[in-house]
């Protein structure tokens, strides 16, 4: 299917490098100062870089490639390119379970409370996607508009319990994407978006599939409602893996696979791999800015996000309308 | 008949007020009064000038589920107010008087939306798009904002802090009367424009060939709703949803689109939810910066309803 033509490697090789670039541009960047000769003499230096700097970069790798893809697999079964998890409902979906498990059980382990998340995010982002489908096709902009008054509704429940129990800035912190808190050992939940994106990888044939509609794919026999609620799982596992670990980060599962299907086409197995790298250099970039544009203060990557990403939203928006 | 409707919204709002005011009077009661009537004060005039602001804006825009919030107004004035914070410093901020600040914030919001507004009614886009566009814009004004709250130091956010939320405790009472002023005659105004009103819900067609200077006519409009929008922000923070409940409401209560009926309907439904709301808040949960977040979450099941049932027709 895919062919290696040589413009396709070339555009390959020249994506790795920069992946790599932005990837040693974040170890080396920080309040303290850290330079790749004095890792190799210093322990200490050493000891940051393993401890706070690659830690951080990895997060912002894995939660970067994850959302990305989780936007992807939203936009395959909701049929609509313009909606993605923190516009639709499963990030504040999170977010509210992290509030209630929080102040229902205060002392549960992390995984518990992802755990916890993760299954408000499934319950819903299905409400949100059982609705879109019943929006009339011909109006694609109702769906996404929806998503996100719907996210505001969620997310005005949460704030509401929150203001009740006097835990308003704790939920401000969760819902603001932020990297500067990851140190090893902080981190490691985020693993398991690696082992969602390599799900994805396996099941994407059928995804490109389901992106044609019930009636085809079912006609094409694929297990629809099986399929659905695997992608709706991955979704939401994404989502509160990266609420719990790292916040809320608006945008990147919409900008990205919307950019990779002009430049990629549609084809789920052969546009994974760029979008979930676009994701995370996407990510990664805009965690450098954070932390360059006001040192040595940091400015949150989901802040920094909220400003690239909706302006590259309503880019890709008019273009598309331009077009017809 | 109709009349009739109006009359008893009339007397709700005053009951509402009524009880805003006496509801656990004692203490100094000349003094709690005092208090009690520059933020009713306060109140009408927010419910009013949202009320009235949403119902021109879906009137000019021709859509029953679009607010000037919605499409990002007051995000827009308060990334403005934190512009100018950025700029002048917050005790630069502080120390200007605020009435001329207020005057040159609504100035510059009235010229943005315009500017912003203007050329997508002109192009006739797609609702559905142009409504995601503003829900987009306000998601980029807000996210503008809180960048520049963090980039400007923390004395100065503490000053940009308050704006943030819609408070209806801390009511602006120094900007009371010149806000009054301007609601008045926001109010005024569009009573005035009732009639060309009604025309222009036609459409731009209808309008234009019944001697309507549509662009004009419309322009004018618009400049009003973001004036009044502006009041209101300024008075009491952002409410995103409000004005969408409180149209919606009118409407069903007066079972009419004509502006000499929804106009009046909608401003004293806007008064009996605030007012009423408040008063409910303050004395039955005990906890009156709630009823922001509640008139957002009801609001916004509001909208869904409205998204749902008017895609069907």
């Amino acid at each position: 299917m895919i062919a290696a033509s040589p413009s396709a490697l070339r555009t390959g090789v020249i994506a790795s490098l920069g992946l790599a670039i932005l990837c040693v541009l974040s170890l080396f960047v920080g309040v303290s100062p850290l330079s790749p000769g004095r890792v190799l003499s210093d322990t200490e230096a050493l000891q940051l870089l393993l401890v706070s700097r690659l830690p951080r970069t990895l997060a912002a790798l894995l939660a970067g490639a994850g959302l990305a893809i989780a936007g992807l697999i939203m936009q395959t079964l909701s049929r609509n390119r313009f909606v993605e998890p923190a516009t639709a409902g499963t990030a504040q979906s999170a977010e509210l379970g992290i509030l209630v498990v929080t102040l229902l059980l205060p002392g549960a382990a992390l995984w518990a409370k992802t755990l916890v998340a993760g299954i408000a995010a499934l319950a819903g982002t299905s409400v949100f996607l059982f609705t879109a489908h019943r929006l009339p096709p011909t109006q694609p902009f109702l769906v996404p508009l929806f998503g996100i008054v719907y996210g505001g509704v969620v997310g005005a429940a949460a704030t509401f319990i929150a203001w009740q129990a006097d835990l308003l800035q704790f939920l401000s912190i969760w819902t603001n994407g932020d990297f500067s808190g990851v140190l090893r050992g902080r981190y490691e939940l985020l693993w398991i978006t690696a082992l969602m994106v390599a799900v994805a990888w396996f099941v994407a044939d059928r995804l490109t599939i389901m992106a044609l509609g019930r009636e085809a794919s079912i006609g094409l026999g694929i297990d629809y409602a099986r399929m659905m609620r695997i992608g709706l799982v991955l979704v939401s596992l994404i989502t509160a893996l990266s609420v719990v670990v790292v916040g809320m980060i608006p945008f990147v599962g919409l900008a990205v696979p919307n950019i990779v299907s002009r430049l990629k086409g549609d084809n789920v197995r052969g546009t994974l791999g760029w979008v979930a790298a676009g994701g995370a250099g996407l990510v990664l970039a805009c965690d450098i800015v954070g932390r360059l544009i006001r040192y040595p203060y940091e400015i949150p990557v989901g802040t920094v996000m909220g400003v690239v990403g909706a302006a590259l939203f309503l880019w890709l928006l008019f273009r598309r309308g331009s077009h017809g | 008949m109709v009349d009739r409707r109006l009359l008893a919204l009339g007397a709700a709002a005053l009951a509402a007020a009524v009880a805003f005011l006496s509801i656990g009077l004692k203490g100094n009661i000349a003094f709690v009064l005092e208090l009690r009537l520059l933020k009713l004060a306060a109140l009408v005039q927010v419910g009013v000038a949202v009320a009235v602001s949403t119902v021109i804006f879906q009137t000019v825009t021709g859509n029953r589920i679009l607010t000037p919030s919605i499409m990002g107004l007051d995000a827009l004035y308060l990334f403005g107010q934190m512009a100018m914070i950025f700029l002048l410093g917050g005790v630069g901020y502080a120390t200007l008087d605020p009435q001329v600040k207020f005057g040159a914030e609504i100035l510059l919001l009235m010229a943005l939306a315009s500017a912003l507004l203007l050329p997508m009614l002109k192009r006739r886009l797609d609702m559905g798009l142009m409504l995601l566009a503003g829900v987009v814009l306000g998601v980029l004004f807000r996210s503008l904002q809180s960048l520049l709250a963090r980039l400007i130091s923390p004395n100065d956010f503490a000053v940009a802090q308050v704006m943030s939320y819609a408070n209806f405790n801390a009511v602006r009472t120094d900007l009371l009367a010149f806000a009054a002023i301007l609601t008045f005659a926001g109010v005024v105004a569009a009573w005035r424009a009732r009639h060309v009103l009604d025309v222009i819900s036609l459409g731009p067609d209808t309008a234009t060939g019944l001697g309507v200077n549509w662009m004009a006519t419309v322009a004018g409009l618009l400049l009003l709703v973001s004036g009044l929008i502006a009041v209101s922000t300024a008075l009491v923070g952002p409410m995103a949803l409000f004005g969408l409940l409180v149209a919606t409401l009118a409407e069903r209560i007066v079972g009419t689109r004509r502006h000499g009926m929804l106009l009046p309907a909608a401003a004293l439904t806007g008064i009996v939810t605030l007012v009423g709301g408040q008063t409910l808040f303050q004395h039955a949960l005990g906890n009156a910066t709630a009823l922001g977040i509640v008139i957002e979450f009801v609001g916004g099941l509001v909208f869904l309803l409205l998204l749902i049932v008017g895609s069907r027709a």
